[in-house]
């Protein structure tokens, strides 16, 4: 069952009302029909082996080894795959699992790494007044992108108040580009001057939350690659000074992976939480080929949760992250 | 990495110097570990599993020969298999007889199409002094025009923009004749990233191609890429056959296994390479250099070449001739000083030396640029005699120098105390032999 966007945020007060329920069903009825059908691209490349190997009877090497290569295919990496795999190895012949039960059991394993140690990790508090969140990642991860859609369902979905600060002051027109997302998403917009520093922005930014009671403020941040440290050091300077205007901010830092990177994301993860403290990961561009694979090393070997994920180009395209979901996709069974 | 790699294999082939062959068992433990240290640089496992099957061939029953040892012999193999794998060294777009040359990027969104575009503009205009406008048919991402407008005029390129309204074939088609009628020698046309799977997209890329017919279709792919990226290149490569590659955020620490990859199914060499967030940080690409890259070796040869290109042999001569007379003086140390900084920030310098990215107690280490600032400070503080006999530095100077530095006292003092046990250092090694620090950093690469 995947996750709906209730569950993904904490929030004051009641259930939501059901009409609301009524539009996300429908909403997650078109979702898993696209994800099937950016599914059935790949299925062909992988599920079929996949399948055929675990449902045929017994499983020689040849065939832990095919769904060796489909894991690594999938960008999970040596490591992960070679620990998985050969403990489905192990409950197959201690168990005697087969065919449909044996397919399960590596959906199973697979989701269980990619779930967060506990049940609220994998949430997002809106509880604070107002709830900051900042956004980080590599240059090219969808870090504008995500910060539109994202703040377009906290208006639309949660009927949240939400202020952008458009802290990426190097790119060139970063900020005109925040700035129309914002507008798609009707949100407040707080810009600073160009080549102005980014603690600064990130500062007003949340003075100005404060000030017009709005419920969220995101801070978009410049995709830095992870091994600049002096970029780095600046990351670490926004989030403190986040934390002197509103102690406890930021609430949530949000680090932005492409599903296409390859092993490498691994690093991003590390080293980007070694500078501000990371508590989820938004993987985006899940509607290509690239599975994402990654990202259940990162949860994995760093505890970082998924959070959300990016599907599409369109606002609505962004959608709270589901362990099993994922998990199936991983080797289209 | 490489060090990694070439220690597991030695310990892996350990027995093999006794026998003096590689048996079938010795070949395919060695062949583990290449695969494993291949897929973690993220190179296709299909890729991996062709190359290891090629290595495992010219492996097998190969002698084992004078100083190498198996472990070394075997990393040889690799490193040759990828060079040929990688292909021939880079070369720049092929010029069109009849400007303009009309160059189209392509690639996945966040690739870094834009800034190449701008990046390849500017080094076009320096190293070919030609005349390049570029072309925004970009119409989809928000301000993604604003940006190109921006970036161009930071590479001096004129940029042709119908804002976001017009048709990206149109904009194309015009700003072709545009360049043509202004007497560009170059026109390169940026685009939206798409999704390769994007039909839509995918085709609008083909009727661009079609409609500008432009000389050289490069696509662009982030270094950090997975293995989707064969995915990505083989489609690429059906709809639009491109003719190379741009490989962008080559100055992260991705091994950058997509470069092979993308070789190898494509059969497309990469052109150039994106090291950075300046404009000026775009170079051909070095096939050879990414080889060692995606093995871990460091990129040796920039380094030696970097230390060749800032160093003068008459210079060096008399250094050394210094050094071992221990007439070493704190102006001599500043020249040195500068002479490395002129190869870059000190940690990207670092970084390319082979087995420092690698080893772990390095890896905590930051270079602290400002603590060198400090340094020359000092030194640029002092009076020339004072350089020349840092004995004279007591009380009064050594305020003085304080203060003209922005420092304390204390830095002073520990500066001409270091300078003073590098001095006597020095005095011993120059009665014995100099050490060749060519030849150590050459040992060092292999």
């Amino acid at each position: 069952m995947a996750r709906d966007w209730h569950d993904v945020f904490i929030v004051d007060g009641d259930a939501p009302a059901a009409t609301a329920d009524a539009s996300t069903e429908e909403e997650r009825r078109g979702f898993f029909r696209r994800l099937r059908e950016n599914l059935s691209k790949t299925r062909e490349a992988l599920s079929s082996e996949v399948q055929a190997t675990l449902m045929a009877g017994p499983v020689n090497a040849e065939g832990w080894e095919r769904l060796e290569e489909a894991l690594i295919y999938a960008d999970v990496g040596a490591r992960t795959t070679a620990d998985v795999v050969e403990r489905l190895e192990r409950e197959a012949e201690s168990d005697g699992l087969q065919a449909e039960a044996l397919s399960g059991r590596l959906v199973e394993l697979l989701a269980q790494e990619a779930r967060p140690r506990e049940g609220d990790e994998a949430r997002i508090d809106l509880r604070h007044r107002p709830t900051v969140i900042l956004t980080v990642g590599v240059n090219g991860t969808g870090k504008t992108t995500t910060i539109g859609k994202l703040a377009w369902h906290l208006r639309r979905t949660l009927d949240k108040s939400v202020l952008i600060g458009a802290g990426d002051t190097f790119r060139a027109a970063a900020v005109e580009q925040l700035e129309e997302w914002a507008r798609r998403a009707e949100c407040d917009f707080v810009r600073g001057a160009p080549d102005a520093d980014p603690g600064a922005v990130a500062f007003d930014a949340v003075r100005a939350g404060i000030d017009r009671g709005a419920d969220v403020v995101i801070v978009d941040t410049a995709g830095r690659l992870h091994t600049q440290d002096d970029l780095m050091a600046e990351l670490a300077k926004v989030a403190r000074v986040l934390g002197k205007v509103l102690p406890g901010a930021p609430h949530e830092t949000l680090l932005t992976v492409d599903a296409t990177t390859g092993q490498n994301g691994l690093r991003q993860a590390k080293l980007f939480s070694e500078a501000v403290p990371v508590t989820g990961i938004v993987l985006t561009k899940l509607d290509g080929t690239a599975k994402g694979g990654i990202a259940l090393a990162i949860a994995r070997e760093l505890g970082i949760p998924v959070k959300l994920i990016g599907i599409g180009e369109r606002l609505e395209d962004l959608r709270p992250f589901d362990a099993d979901d994922f998990a199936r996709a991983l080797v289209a069974v | 990495m490489f060090d990694a790699l070439s220690e597991k294999l030695q310990e892996t082939l350990a027995g093999v110097r006794e026998r003096g062959t590689l048996t079938e068992a010795d070949v395919d433990a060695a062949m583990r570990e290449i695969r494993l240290a291949l897929l973690e640089a993220d190179v296709n496992f299909k890729v991996v599993k062709q190359f290891t099957s090629t290595v495992k061939e010219r492996c097998r029953g190969e002698e084992v020969i004078g100083h190498l040892n198996p472990g070394q012999q075997v990393v040889k193999i690799v490193n040759e298999e990828l060079a040929t794998l990688m292909g021939g060294s880079g070369r720049d777009i092929a010029f069109s007889p009849r400007p303009p040359t009309v160059v189209l990027l392509a690639g996945l969104q966040g690739s870094g199409k834009t800034t190449a575009a701008a990046k390849l503009a500017r080094h076009l205009r320096v190293e070919h002094d030609s005349s390049v406008a570029l072309a925004a048919c970009d119409v989809y991402r928000p301000a993604a025009v604003e940006q190109l407008v921006t970036m161009g005029g930071r590479a001096k390129a004129d940029v042709y923009e119908q804002g976001t309204d017009a048709d990206p074939v149109e904009i194309a088609r015009w700003a072709r004749e545009r360049a043509q009628r202004e007497g560009k020698d170059v026109l390169i046309v940026d685009t939206s990233g798409r999704l390769h799977v994007d039909e839509e997209l995918m085709r609008e890329l083909a009727d661009v191609r079609a409609a500008i017919k432009p000389h050289a279709i490069l696509l662009v792919v982030d270094a950090m890429t997975g293995q989707d990226a064969v995915n990505v290149a083989e489609q690429f490569a059906e709809t639009v056959a491109f003719d190379g590659v741009v490989m962008t955020k080559l100055d992260g620490d991705a091994r950058g296994g997509a470069a092979l990859s993308v070789k190898a199914v494509t059969g497309k060499p990469i052109l150039y390479a994106s090291t950075g967030e300046k404009l000026d940080q775009f170079e051909r690409f070095h096939p050879d250099r990414m080889a060692q890259r995606i093995l871990g070796m460091g990129d040796v040869l920039t380094f030696i070449e970097k230390a060749e290109s800032i160093s003068d042999e008459r210079q060096a001569a008399e250094l050394e001739r210094k050094l071992r007379k221990a007439e070493f003086t704190l102006e001599d140390f500043l020249s040195q000083l500068k002479q490395v900084r002129r190869m870059g920030p000190l940690s990207s310098v670092l970084g390319m030396i082979p087995g420092f990215a690698a080893a772990k107690e390095l890896r905590g280490m930051k270079v602290d640029e400002r603590e060198i600032d400090r340094v020359e400070a000092i030194i640029l503080s002092m009076t020339p005699e004072e350089r020349r006999r840092p004995e004279l530095i007591k009380g009064s100077r050594r305020l003085r120098i304080a203060r003209g530095s922005g420092t304390s006292v204390q830095a002073v003092n520990q500066l001409v105390k270091q300078f003073g046990q590098m001095r006597k250092l020095m005095r011993q090694l120059g009665q014995g032999k100099m050490p060749d620090l060519g030849a150590l950093m050459r040992q060092a690469g292999r």
